[in-house]
């Protein structure tokens, strides 16, 4: 229980009142709209690569502190990876959010770290992996990712 | 002699003791965290006093067996304690006749009966059906799916920004056309308590029947469906502190008997053959398979404690912690309350400036607190407000002021987090 207190650390409330890469593209190669139909939260990630990486990444949206602390970490964490680190990105931070993480195992997880807790609050949960699941669907060109289809059982290509 | 009279006057139990009206209440010694349990969430389901789980436990460990079938001593017993557990039931909301009172699971499958029992049959391509702004989904989907089916319309009441409704406009939708009316009593997402007598009165006098979806009023004020005039009433049993899975619908005698049965099964029938299947009487027609006897007689027993307090008293006491919440929140800057309804119950769903209500639930938990966060069913509410969501608290008879001010520096700390 005790994890949870930590959530609503300076960083994720930093991260809410200044979200980074908050916007749109005007050139996005991939892009898709994030919904979680229970709380109402909407998001949306558009992102463009230049050859192997992602070169720029923007979101936007209506949606608690965690999904939009989320999104705007998310997107820093992955600016200038390959689509395929983070591809393993996604998977280390949906494994943690729904604690299926050991943080003591080698991961690429580094700040994310903060969102941890949030598998203590299974209501939570969505709020904090909504963006990921997003970005998972604007890689596959998904036009609509929901909370409501479980990314931990959804094969990648299939969101 | 004189003291003994004072003593049972009923104007004489003065006080509200909400200490002692706790102590049935063991759930409420929880600690979350730490914390004391400040339970606000009881528009979505109330609590349960020790006295309604004892009546429980008595059932099953002697009484239980299955209902209107054997001839033994315990089917005897489970029989007649679930026909008692009607009668309070009947009682409570001052219906006229015993066999008026049809157990369901809740107020969902209340409704859904009456779609299916009465709107199938009787609701014909081009009619319309009357419902409000402020329905719970509950009693806006069945009448979709009806409408969709039958090519019937559906035509729907505006409110103000207060959360009232505009009865003049109400009174303009009828045509006709209009063949039914479905209201909430009181709005779960905002506490408004509708002018439901008068819209039933004007109702039938256009000959057109109604429905009243009462599921957050049975726990709040006394209901009299004869004072009332309603054709249908619908309520649950887990939001009046008794058990989930029961509910009740409250029908006129002669609408139900013209009424087709909903679910097809045992024990609402009088015979089957595989040419011809006669159907059992009222209630029986719809309670088709073995109902949750249990549950119905665990509601009974939560009536009575209900009924024993008084529900003149709950609803009083109830009025002054609104009051009380309302006063402070609304000198709260950055606390905006939606709904400020004229008549309300003990509802008040609010928002706080730059906060999602999301983060408001997960930080009032820190405190102990516990209130909805959400739509609350009730989305054209939302949208009328233009909010995706908003934080609710709601409480009960066994709520005290204190509680109010934990919510009040809940709200306080929450609003530090987010400085």
């Amino acid at each position: 229980m005790s994890n949870y207190k930590a959530l609503y650390q300076e960083v994720i409330l930093d991260h809410n009142k200044k979200p980074r890469n908050y916007g749109t593209l005007a050139q996005a190669s991939h892009h898709a709209v994030g919904h979680n139909p229970l709380c109402g939260d909407r998001i949306s990630v558009a992102l463009c690569f230049d050859r192997e990486c992602i070169d720029c990444i923007a979101f936007q949206g209506e949606s608690c502190a965690i999904c939009k602390a989320s999104a705007s970490m998310m997107t820093a964490a992955i600016k200038g990876k390959s689509r395929a680190d983070a591809e393993i990105l996604i998977h280390e931070f949906l494994a943690m959010a729904t604690g299926k993480l050991n943080l003591d195992d080698p991961n690429h997880i580094g700040r994310l770290a903060v969102f941890a807790g949030v598998c203590d609050l299974p209501t939570r949960v969505k709020c904090a992996i909504l963006p990921w699941h997003t970005l998972h669907a604007a890689f596959n060109s998904v036009a609509i990712a929901s909370t409501e289809a479980d990314p931990m059982h959804a094969p990648n290509g299939d969101a | 002699m004189n003291s003994v009279q004072i003593a049972f006057h009923p104007s004489s139990v003065s006080a509200f003791d909400v200490e002692r009206i706790r102590a049935d209440f063991p759930i409420l010694q929880l600690q979350i965290d730490g914390k004391p349990l400040v339970y606000l969430d009881n528009a979505a389901s109330s609590q349960m006093p020790q006295q309604v789980m004892d009546r429980l436990v008595r059932y099953q460990t002697s009484e239980h067996a299955n209902i209107n079938r054997a001839v033994h001593y315990l089917s005897e017993t489970a029989t007649a304690e679930y026909d008692a557990a009607r009668r309070k039931l009947q009682r409570f909301i001052n219906a006229p006749e015993e066999r008026e009172v049809i157990f369901t699971s809740g107020t969902t499958d209340a409704i859904n009966l009456v779609m299916h029992g009465y709107g199938r049959w009787f609701i014909k391509p081009g009619d319309e059906i009357i419902l409000t702004t402020l329905e719970h989904h509950s009693n806006i989907v069945p009448w979709q799916m009806l409408a969709e089916e039958t090519g019937a319309n559906i035509r729907v009441v505006p409110i103000n920004d207060a959360g009232e409704l505009l009865i003049d406009e109400y009174e303009k939708l009828f045509n006709a056309r209009t063949r039914f009316v479905g209201v909430i009593h009181v709005s779960n997402a905002l506490g408004s308590i509708n002018p439901v007598k008068q819209m039933i009165a004007f109702a039938h006098a256009h000959g057109v029947p109604v429905l009243v979806d009462g599921a957050q009023a049975a726990p709040h004020l006394q209901v009299d469906v004869q004072e009332l005039d309603c054709d249908f009433y619908a309520f649950s049993g887990h939001k009046l502190c008794g058990p989930t899975g029961i509910g009740v619908l409250y029908g006129k005698a002669a609408l139900l008997e013209k009424m087709q049965p909903f679910k097809g099964g045992g024990d609402m029938i009088l015979s089957v053959t595989f040419e011809k299947t006669t159907y059992n009487t009222i209630p029986h027609k719809f309670e088709a398979g073995t109902p949750p006897i249990a549950a119905a007689i665990g509601l009974g027993a939560a009536v009575d404690y209900l009924s024993a307090i008084g529900m003149d008293a709950i609803a009083t006491h109830e009025l002054e912690l609104l009051n009380y919440a309302t006063a402070q929140m609304t000198r709260m800057p950055g606390v905006r309350i939606i709904g400020t309804a004229k008549n309300k119950a003990s509802v008040i769903s609010f928002t706080v400036d730059g906060v999602h209500p999301h983060d408001v639930g997960t930080l009032l938990n820190q405190e102990g607190v516990a209130v909805r966060t959400g739509h609350h069913c009730a989305q054209p509410v939302m949208k009328r407000f233009k909010v995706p969501a908003t934080s609710r608290a709601s409480f009960a008879f066994y709520n005290s002021m204190a509680e109010v001010d934990a919510l009040i520096a809940g709200i306080r700390s929450v609003q530090k987090v987010f400085a």
